[in-house]
């Protein structure tokens, strides 16, 4: 129940509900409990809700510290005898 | 004077159907057996050939979805289950169930798509029956289709012909038409993404004949997907499959849709796609024909027959393992 | 779907096993494994779904706790809302409610005898049919953490905004830090480190773990419920344990801020006040549960109807209590596989969708 999908906002409308997309496809979600996101931005939505802005920045540092440990991993690999 | 809708007169015999079957059906399909309109279609079997003989009914809701309808999808799915048995698809029976009140052009889209896929398919429907029911008795339309075939020679298909270090092909990837049906229902709107998969998988079969001996198993995937197909194989047998999650083929639209509604691609329906588990020195000659064929050009093998009993056990892209169970409760509904 | 997919990628995971490995090797001092417990359904799900404890190094150990809101209310509460539906109301819920025995029957059961049950995958839903149907009730079953409660509590204020007085809530939310409290508490669990959920975290924020690390020196592990960010999130808890460390961290940080999203913690605070709460297999822990403040009375489905959700007596065959604390693993659980399945439970830890039994059985390959 608390699984929640990272989607990219389209859309704003004035009525508190905007449209975020994953990979294509489209659906509609409130943003009553994150008023100040904007377009572009990136959302947590869970029960139809955006419940936290996705941070891309700390998203894609997170996925470098993850590529480097498996770089570090696929050269141990090769190394070993 | 053409209706704008279907009316309870339309399936009452009088001279409202006759015109509607006329209009509708004869225009469509009324060459070969069909013509003349007879009670029953009187076919060529050939001498000495085994048929097979299947039936398949479609309650799809919505009627209509990205990448097909109720039509189309009632002839690929009788014609798919004819080819899974080694069948070679000859014939259809088309009987329609309208709802009073169903648009007309909606029905003759659905027949628009119905007599394409025929046609693509090289099957002729050539026996069927128009009932109409009061609205709110049926959801729009209800179709069934029976389908006749003629059995190849060389195909003996079995689950207890499946032996420890099979592997296990698919011809493409799995889940979209459950994924577009569903996401179609729950209002996602597609720019993008999943369309449904509908398609035939006969000429898939017809391509692999020569190895047909060797082939132990085919199946479509419809409903319960992959996780229903492969554990029928393994049920009650000595041997289990292990799958490589690493290797499964999704489409990306499909993994976005079930991403968004909490589903287990693993147990939604293809209509379009094929399971084949054969010999070992035969698969790879099986995929190179696949995947020279439009429908088959993402097929992939996707694991192997092992012997840990009655299990279908999938290796996770952590490396550990889990169960992959027959799906229970209440599943996705009205997908086909 | 790079923001997902990205967090499922097989040569990370066999760098961060490989991490663990080293790691754990420099525990085998301890002579005893380090206990991690996880407090959130989801993370016991996808730690089930991904075979993540087959790869684990052998001398650390998960224990899943009370993560699974539905597994922790009370049977009373389902027995409730059966009475409501049969009252008349229409009863909205979260789909994984609907299958959850009660003490003769489920909503699946009371929906098939002619009960008006309605799922909804949004709290929404319930203002769709409040506004459909003004001549009757609508109860929504107001159940979850803090994850779910901040959307619950934006749709009453939806709902009072459009002048709605035909809806109301039970409510059965809980707060996840008081049974954190209610576990380091118990001296039959040995809790080595908190592996802290996800989007609960997202709510409340990474900094509402600090109390904990500061009185019972635990590592808190804020971790996102992805295969990589469960494994990245045991391995910060290893390395803290190994340097004889205890802090917060926060391994979520692309969705977790320290302090939370502020705006739906006013929100639940304008509306919702804590209140004492009974869960299923642990008792009444003090303010761990969330209600309606009094003004608000009218939407509240229990002051209504004058009906409130006490502990109740459960089925003794059923083990629920000891595996929501951590106790017990569902194969130690005779029923478990027998006369319990998700075809026919006995509890709700083997029906919910976040259920640990479920888990289980789902995907562990016995």
């Amino acid at each position: 129940m608390c699984l929640a999908v990272p989607m990219k906002i389209m859309e704003i409308r004035g009525d508190g509900t905007g449209v975020a997309e994953l990979d294509g496809s489209r659906h509609e979600v409130n943003l009553l409990l994150v008023p100040d996101i904007k377009n572009g931005d990136f959302v947590i939505v869970h029960a139809g809700f955006a419940i936290e802005r996705m941070n891309e920045h700390e998203a894609n540092a997170i996925l470098a510290v993850f590529a480097e440990i498996a770089d570090w991993q696929k050269n141990a690999v090769e190394a070993a005898p | 004077m053409s209706e704008q809708t279907i009316q309870l007169g339309h399936g009452g015999g009088g001279l409202l159907s006759r015109d509607l079957i006329q209009r509708e059906i004869v225009s469509r399909f009324g060459d070969g057996a069909l013509k003349g309109l007879p009670d029953g279609a009187t076919l060529p079997v050939p001498a000495g050939r085994a048929m097979v003989f299947t039936t398949d009914s479609f309650v799809v809701q919505p009627l209509e979805f990205p990448g097909g309808n109720i039509g189309d999808l009632a002839v690929h799915g009788t014609v798919n289950d004819l080819a899974v048995c080694g069948a070679r698809p000859r014939w259809l029976s088309l009987a329609l169930i309208l709802e009073e009140g169903l648009p007309m052009t909606t029905l003759r889209r659905v027949l628009d798509s119905v007599k394409k896929a025929a046609d693509d398919c090289g099957v002729a429907v050539v026996t069927g029956d128009t009932k109409v029911v009061a609205h709110g008795q049926c959801d729009g339309m209800y179709v069934n289709t029976a389908g006749i075939g003629e059995l190849m020679d060389g195909f003996e298909l079995g689950v207890g012909r499946v032996a420890a270090g099979d592997p296990i092909l698919v011809s493409g990837p799995v889940g979209d038409h459950g994924m577009a049906v569903l996401a179609a229902r729950e209002g996602i709107r597609i720019t993008h993404g999943v369309t449904s998969d509908t398609g035939p998988v006969h000429r898939l079969v017809q391509g692999v004949r020569e190895w047909a001996p060797h082939i132990r198993f085919m199946r479509d995937p419809t409903r319960g997907g992959l996780a229903s197909v492969l554990n029928e194989v393994v049920e009650g047998q000595a041997t289990g499959i292990l799958l490589r999650e690493t290797d499964l083929p999704f489409s990306a639209g499909a993994k976005a849709a079930a991403e968004m509604l909490g589903v287990d691609l693993l147990q939604v329906a293809s209509e379009g796609r094929m399971i084949l588990v054969c010999a070992p020195p035969v698969s790879e000659a099986i995929l190179k024909v696949w995947r020279g064929m439009p429908e088959g050009r993402g097929a992939v093998k996707i694991g192997e027959v092992t012997a840990t009993k009655g299990r279908v056990i999938l290796e996770t892209i952590t490396g550990g393992r889990r169960l992959v169970d027959v799906p229970r409760g209440e599943l996705l509904p009205r997908i086909c | 779907m790079k923001y997902i997919d990205g967090f499922r990628d097989p040569a990370v995971a066999a760098g961060l096993r490989a991490r663990l490995d080293a790691v754990a090797a420099g525990l085998q001092a301890w002579n005893r494994p380090v206990n991690i417990m996880e407090v959130c359904g989801s993370h016991t799900m996808a730690i089930a779904r991904y075979g993540i404890r087959d790869i684990l190094p052998k001398n650390v150990t998960l224990i899943s706790g009370p993560g699974c809101p539905v597994c922790v209310t009370p049977t009373s509460y389902i027995d409730i809302a059966i009475t409501l539906a049969e009252r008349g109301a229409i009863v909205v819920s979260f789909g994984d409610m609907i299958a959850v025995p009660g003490s003769s029957s489920s909503l699946a059961g009371c929906r098939a005898r002619g009960g008006t049950v309605e799922i909804g995958y949004s709290p929404m839903r319930a203002i769709e049919l409040a506004e459909a149907h003004p001549e009757r009730e609508v109860v929504f079953l107001a159940i979850g953490f803090e994850t779910t409660t901040a959307p619950v509590v934006a749709m009453l204020e939806l709902a009072i905004r459009r002048g709605l007085r035909n809806l109301s809530l039970l409510t059965a939310f809980k707060r996840v830090p008081p049974a954190l409290t209610a576990l380091l508490s118990d001296p039959e669990i040995r809790i080595d480190a908190f592996l802290c959920p996800a989007h609960v975290s997202a709510i409340i924020g990474a900094d509402a773990y600090k109390p904990f690390v500061e009185t019972w020196k635990v590592p808190c592990v804020v971790a996102g419920f992805e295969p990589l960010d469960i494994l990245y999130g045991i391995l910060g808890i290893l390395e803290q344990a190994a340097r004889g460390e205890a802090a917060v961290a926060n391994l979520y940080a692309r969705v977790v801020t320290a302090q939370g999203n502020v705006h739906a913690q006013s929100l639940m605070a304008k509306y919702l006040e804590p209140v004492d709460a009974a869960w299923r297999g642990i008792g009444v822990i003090p303010a761990s549960g969330l209600g309606l403040r009094p003004e608000f009375a009218d939407y509240d489905a229990g002051r209504r109807h004058g009906v409130v959700v006490g502990l109740g007596a459960e089925n003794p065959a059923c083990a629920c209590g000891e595996v929501l604390k951590g106790k017990q693993r569902p194969p130690d659980c005779p029923l478990f596989g027998a006369a319990c399945t998700p075809d026919h439970p006995v509890g709700p830890c083997m029906v919910s969708s976040e259920g640990t039994c479920a888990a289980y059985f789902k995907y562990i390959v016995n």
